[in-house]
């Protein structure tokens, strides 16, 4: 669904999706990241599981709540992708020892 | 207009609702006259713990009072499910009491012997259990834990859902229920009472008086008394996380939804708009020390609330002697006594007398003697 501008000329930043190598860009939180990928990325939430994905991207609906180096519920569309970032689409409720 | 009631309720907490939905289950005619949402309601500002380990130190019919409660409870919680749809997540598999270093452990074993003693109080089948026994049930503890007791009575359930349960019960019931109408008088005549608020007056029959802390001032107009007072709650919030902890303990709960809340301080300060960090502090600090995964865990708030207090801690149930058909009611366990007041005390108000061989220990009555009790109704 989304797409990224021809022109966009910024250096590429690897990241780790569920395992899978992801191209991001210098630049990108990792929602941004996560919805540039072409995958699903739909968190399911934590009471009913519904399935969401990042929605606001200013820090504000905490629909982006991701799984980032092994640390839950973190905030993607304020975290700033970086080299060998490891990510996880999260499902359901934080694990507390993550 | 004014209408007749069978029963009026003043106060529509958890307290009044539980007795309005009771009143109602028996085919009663009931109303119940609450103030508005800005209500300083304990009913939104508990821990929703239904708790029976360390309560009744000082009045042995308190024992026997809430190991009644926790027995009907699973009742209560499936006639609320059957009738509303709502799941008020009641869960009573046991819970701790932990304590941290060897300090608190012997208070604690002291305290535990000092209930087992106790004349005439109800087995509560409380132990101490060593820190290696604690770790079978509760794997997560960390090492400063000492041990903690354990009693296989106590629980926990979802003390909001409880709440909507209950106004959402009474209403199919046909009670009405009136929000901002708090009562500024109680007159009786002609049989009957009739009681003023701002949107004019309503009469009833009888009148039970649940309005926490404003039960002070209106207990008097009916020949009751109700000494007690307000004091203030604190409690630290996480994000929801998996379930990791099996049993509810005093201080820390993991609710159904699987947040985390850490409480509960107890305080004079009476101010519920601020909040007193270093008692935050000291909570979240202990919490961890008994859970030291907790400290990755995000706080997402953390809140101050107002609890009601009678005098002495136990609850007081009394009914007027010069003005018939007048009750009151108060208490600090709304949660835990929830049970008791949707079946007991509603039996006995619609009835028309108080039980003495179930409540007359309760009576306000006890305060009227100088040597004023001690005691835990808290824990």
């Amino acid at each position: 669904m989304f797409k990224r501008f021809d022109q966009d000329s910024r250096r590429p930043v690897h990241i780790v999706v569920d395992g899978a190598a992801v191209a991001a860009r210098e630049g990108d939180t990792v929602s941004a990241a996560l919805l540039a990928s072409g995958r699903d990325v739909r968190r399911a939430t934590a009471v009913s599981g519904a399935p969401r994905l990042p929605y606001c991207m200013m820090g504000v609906c905490f629909d982006c709540l991701v799984t980032i180096d092994g640390i839950g519920n973190r905030q993607g569309c304020l975290v700033p992708v970086a080299e060998g970032m490891q990510i996880e689409i999260q499902k359901g409720k934080r694990e507390i020892g993550r | 207009m004014s209408k007749e009631y069978d029963v009026a309720v003043v106060g529509g907490g958890l307290l009044g609702s539980a007795i309005a939905w009771g009143l109602g289950r028996l085919g009663k005619n009931a109303v119940v006259l609450d103030e508005g949402d800005i209500a300083k309601r304990a009913s939104r500002a508990n821990f929703a713990l239904v708790w029976v380990q360390s309560k009744g130190l000082g009045m042995s019919a308190y024992t026997g009072w809430t190991v009644r409660a926790s027995e009907t409870w699973g009742k209560l919680a499936v006639e609320l499910k059957d009738q509303t749809g709502l799941d008020v997540a009641l869960q009573q598999n046991g819970g701790f009491h932990l304590t941290l270093g060897e300090d608190e452990f012997a208070q604690r074993a002291q305290l535990v012997t000092r209930m087992h003693n106790q004349v005439g109080a109800a087995d509560y089948k409380m132990e101490m259990l060593s820190a290696s026994e604690v770790r079978k049930m509760l794997p997560l503890i960390g090492p400063e834990v000492s041990g903690g007791s354990f009693c296989p009575l106590d629980g926990h359930v979802n003390s909001l859902r409880t709440f909507r349960a209950f106004h959402t019960g009474l209403k199919l019931f046909g009670v009405d229920y009136f929000p901002e109408r708090p009562v500024s008088v109680i007159a009786r005549s002609g049989g009957e009472f009739r009681l003023s608020t701002p949107q004019g007056e309503i009469r009833a029959g009888k009148v039970v008086l649940s309005a926490g802390n404003a039960n002070q001032s209106l207990a008097p107009m009916v020949g009751l008394s109700a000494p007690m007072g307000p004091t203030r709650g604190q409690i630290v919030v996480t994000e929801r996380t998996m379930p990791f902890l099996p049993h509810p303990l005093t201080t820390i709960r993991q609710t159904d939804e699987g947040t985390v809340m850490i409480g509960d301080s107890k305080e004079d300060q009476l101010d519920d708009r601020t909040l007193n960090h270093s008692v935050s502090a000291v909570m979240a600090d202990r919490a961890q020390r008994m859970f030291p995964h907790l400290a990755r865990l995000n706080v997402v708030r953390t809140w101050s609330g107002i609890r009601v207090m009678p005098q002495d801690g136990f609850p007081i149930y009394d009914q007027s002697e010069s003005a018939p058909g007048a009750f009151v009611t108060c208490c600090h366990s709304g949660v835990t006594l929830a049970s008791n007041h949707a079946f007991e005390i509603a039996r006995m108000v619609a009835a028309g007398a108080l039980e003495p061989e179930l409540v007359g220990a309760f009576s306000a009555r006890r305060f009227d003697t100088n040597h004023a009790a001690t005691g835990s109704g808290y824990y």
